[in-house]
């Protein structure tokens, strides 16, 4: 009978200790495949995105012999390739999304990419600098674009033309947005709206980006953010003016009645608004929902007092990283580089249906991309008003404390919009503090609290 | 002290051995997991470099921060109604499947289905019933608000009703604990509603005097696992109100948790708020206890 137990106990030790070394071994890949150097790359796309992708990566393994790219869709991308770069193995490429960065680099999440990039011949002056520049934190190169994005105001003619305006003269101003708004809007006889002509809240998306377009900023870019300006109160009173306008219970009912983004029963591609803040995807969307819309882009409209704010517009941007700790830095790169070749990043963004982050584009990609208006998201995104988001490691946090401002100010009519915008102000700047408090301890910021140039913020 | 022989020796030693499995579980998952999160709550700790100590500034912080009251407020006030109306509703429907009628295994089958729904879908199910535009809900309720002269709410926009959908959602969902009461009304001796009966007792009576004592130690074992997990609740408003929109109306304490470790990177803080719940909850759950402990009728 002891024997019997002794013997069992060495069986469930034995099997224990078996599970524990096959999923090391299930975790520790094979690092090369024919003869080849595995890079592991993690991206977030899923769909016709990912495919363009992949093509890319199909590219890839096919010019060269060394190196063989495992091209994985992953999804909540961002939170694991953190938590594997904090366990020590992470992918050796990540495709992150521009606003993470400050976040990464902040933290010595991933690896500069100065030394390698100037090696590969890779510049600032051959991206469009808005994009570059997303890519950079405290002076150095932490990512490379994947694909951009810009937004622009795209309309419903049909829709413009049922109201009695001219489907060739879209707004230019706010002013003339909040008429043609007020021309368009419909009722039932109930006194439910059934048509809108804009509505700031849809899609809502970019809630931090409202105070651009009327010439405030959140924050002078390094120590102290500026959120109650005069210029960012207006930008959100004037957001709140459709709710208070038309009812908030009428427009939450309204906005409710929309479907997913990606569906016909989208409020802009269901012909119930006839126009909608959207980035240069929306094409890709229109023909997969509407197809016989006629539309347009154009860049959104300014006030009328701020003739300066032409052409302002929000930047969104996906970037490649190579995580702290990647098993092959060098090899990650040199997919990284071909990426950024002309010839790679057209194959992808014309694959995703986006325009290129590189100032030099070929005519051929020109020709081939079937969104009418590719060149004027380019344009837009080299205006000297295009808006990204601010560069601080305190952005994820910041981002949701400005949506939950906004929603308290929708939904209060009473409530002071500068107010709301300063209780954002006084718990943020309280954590930007503490992070160039510990940057400074850590040596990426100067110890003397001076500011640093504007190309090392 | 005896000193051990040998075969007591040989027996302690498998008696370690047999519990080996659970003391290593025990500490890697659970111990060691423990003792580090208390020690990164007094550190600054984004997760991807070393944590620095700062002492208790993460504790002074918490009772300093406006978001932490307002989460914990709505999940008190989410506890508060969720845990009565589940617990009625429990009750009731154990006491209506316990009736001996035809069917009696279909309605208990039917009962439990919507505690076999998973969480997501069950949430998304529900988005579409509290839509404000084409929503079943708002269709029914347009009956009798239109007759006030009123509209429906917008549930799933509206800062003051937005909490009402996650505490109706809660109660359709109280499949396992009708389970248990189920078992512990059949535990119920039969002898004590015949000699009720004898004595002429109403329905109202022998639920009052016989059937809820006999059950209360079923009630508090339910009432405290209600407590627990009402203040973790997490999954259903984290999928039907990403961010707790709107104005964080339905932000409950573990979302806060979660945005602040994994969105925010502030690992120590969200250590530090995890264990002032752990607190709360030891001292709720105590509290409840004490309560419970007098009025607990305990069979033989």
């Amino acid at each position: 009978m002891k024997n019997a137990s002794a013997w069992f106990a060495a069986l469930g030790g034995a099997l224990v200790l078996g599970t524990m070394v096959w999923s090391e071994v299930i975790v520790q890949q094979p690092d090369k495949k024919e003869g080849k150097v595995i890079v592991t790359y993690w991206e977030k796309w899923t769909n016709f995105e990912a495919d363009a992708m992949r093509v890319v990566v199909e590219e890839f393994n096919r010019s060269q012999d060394k190196i063989y790219v495992e091209y994985l869709s992953v999804s909540n991308v961002s939170n694991k390739t953190m938590l594997s770069t904090a366990g020590g193995i992470p992918p050796d490429v990540a495709g992150l999304f521009g606003g993470n960065i400050a976040q990464y680099a902040s933290n010595g999440a991933v690896m500069p990419l100065d030394e390698l990039a100037k090696e590969a011949g890779i510049e600032r002056q051959q991206y469009i600098p808005v994009y570059w520049n997303m890519c950079t934190y405290r002076g150095k190169l932490w990512a490379l674009p994947t694909t951009p994005a810009s937004t622009a105001l795209h309309y419903n003619k049909g829709i413009l033309e049922e109201a009695g305006l001219d489907p060739n003269k879209p707004p230019t101003t706010i002013e003339e947005l909040d008429e043609m708004d007020a021309k368009i809007l419909k009722r039932d006889a109930s006194g439910k709206i059934v048509k809108m002509g804009f509505l700031p809240t849809e899609p809502g998306w970019w809630p931090w980006s409202w105070p651009s377009f009327f010439g405030g900023s959140l924050w002078n870019g390094y120590d102290k953010i500026t959120m109650a300006t005069p210029e960012n109160v207006r930008a959100y009173e004037w957001v709140r003016s459709y709710t208070k306008r038309y009812g908030l219970g009428t427009v939450q009912a309204f906005q409710q009645g929309f479907g997913g983004f990606d569906s016909p029963q989208n409020g802009f591609l269901d012909n119930k608004l006839a126009s909608v803040i959207q980035g240069v995807w929306m094409y890709n969307f229109i023909t997969k929902h509407n197809p016989e819309m006629k539309w347009a882009a154009v860049p959104f409209p300014h006030p009328a007092d701020r003739p300066d704010k032409a052409n302002t517009t929000v930047i969104d941007l996906d970037v490649l990283v190579i995580p702290r700790g990647a098993k092959h830095p060098k090899e990650a790169f040199e997919f990284i580089k071909f990426v950024q070749s002309q010839k790679g990043m057209e194959l992808l963004c014309l694959g995703q249906k986006k325009h290129s982050p590189l100032i030099k584009v070929s005519d051929e990609f020109i020709q081939a991309h079937p969104n009418p208006y590719v060149m004027l998201f380019a344009q837009q995104a080299l205006s000297v008003n295009a808006a990204s988001p601010p560069k601080t490691p305190i952005w994820p946090q910041w981002g949701d404390e400005i949506k939950t401002a906004l929603e308290k100010i929708n939904t209060d009519p009473n409530l002071s919009v500068k107010d709301a915008l300063l209780a954002v102000e006084q718990k943020m700047q309280i954590q930007l503090d503490r992070v160039l408090e510990s940057e400074r301890k850590l040596g990426i910021l100067p110890e003397d609290g001076s500011r640093p140039s504007e190309d090392q913020l | 002290m005896a000193k051990m022989g040998q075969s007591e020796r040989r027996q302690a030693l498998a008696g370690v051995l047999f519990a080996m499995p659970y003391l290593i579980g025990f500490s890697v998952f659970l111990a060691i997991p423990l003792l580090t999160s208390l020690y990164n709550s007094f550190t600054e700790y984004s997760v991807l470099r070393e944590p620095v100590w700062i002492g208790v500034r993460n504790y002074a912080d918490v009772f300093k921060d406006e978001l932490f009251y307002k989460s914990l407020g709505n999940t008190l006030f989410f506890a508060a109604f969720s845990i009565p109306l589940s617990t009625i509703m429990a009750i009731a429907l154990a006491m209506l499947l316990n009736t001996k009628v035809r069917g009696q295994a279909f309605y208990r089958t039917f009962f439990f289905l919507p505690s076999l729904v998973p969480a997501v879908p069950m949430a998304i199910l529900w988005l579409y019933l509290f839509n404000g535009d084409f929503g079943i809900v708002n269709a029914v309720l347009k009956i009798p608000y239109g007759a006030l002269g009123l509209e429906p709410p917008n549930w799933l926009s509206s800062v003051d009703h937005a909490k009402n959908v996650l505490i109706t959602m809660s109660v359709w969902t109280v499949g396992n604990a009708m389970i248990i009461y189920l078992a512990g009304l059949q535990e119920i001796p039969q002898q004590l509603y015949e000699a009720s009966d004898l004595d002429g007792a109403s329905p109202w009576q022998k639920t009052k005097n016989v059937t809820i004592p006999l059950l209360s130690p079923v009630i508090m074992f339910n009432v405290l696992m209600g407590i627990i997990g009402s203040l973790q609740y997490f999954t259903q408003a984290y999928v039907l109100f990403p961010g707790g929109a709107p104005a964080r109306s339905t932000y409950m304490y573990s979302m806060y948790i979660y945005d602040t470790a994994f969105r925010d990177l502030r690992m120590g803080y969200a250590s530090a708020l995890g264990w002032v719940m752990f607190v709360i909850i030891l001292t709720l759950t105590f509290t409840a206890f004490r309560f419970f402990d007098k009025k607990v009728h305990y069979e033989g």
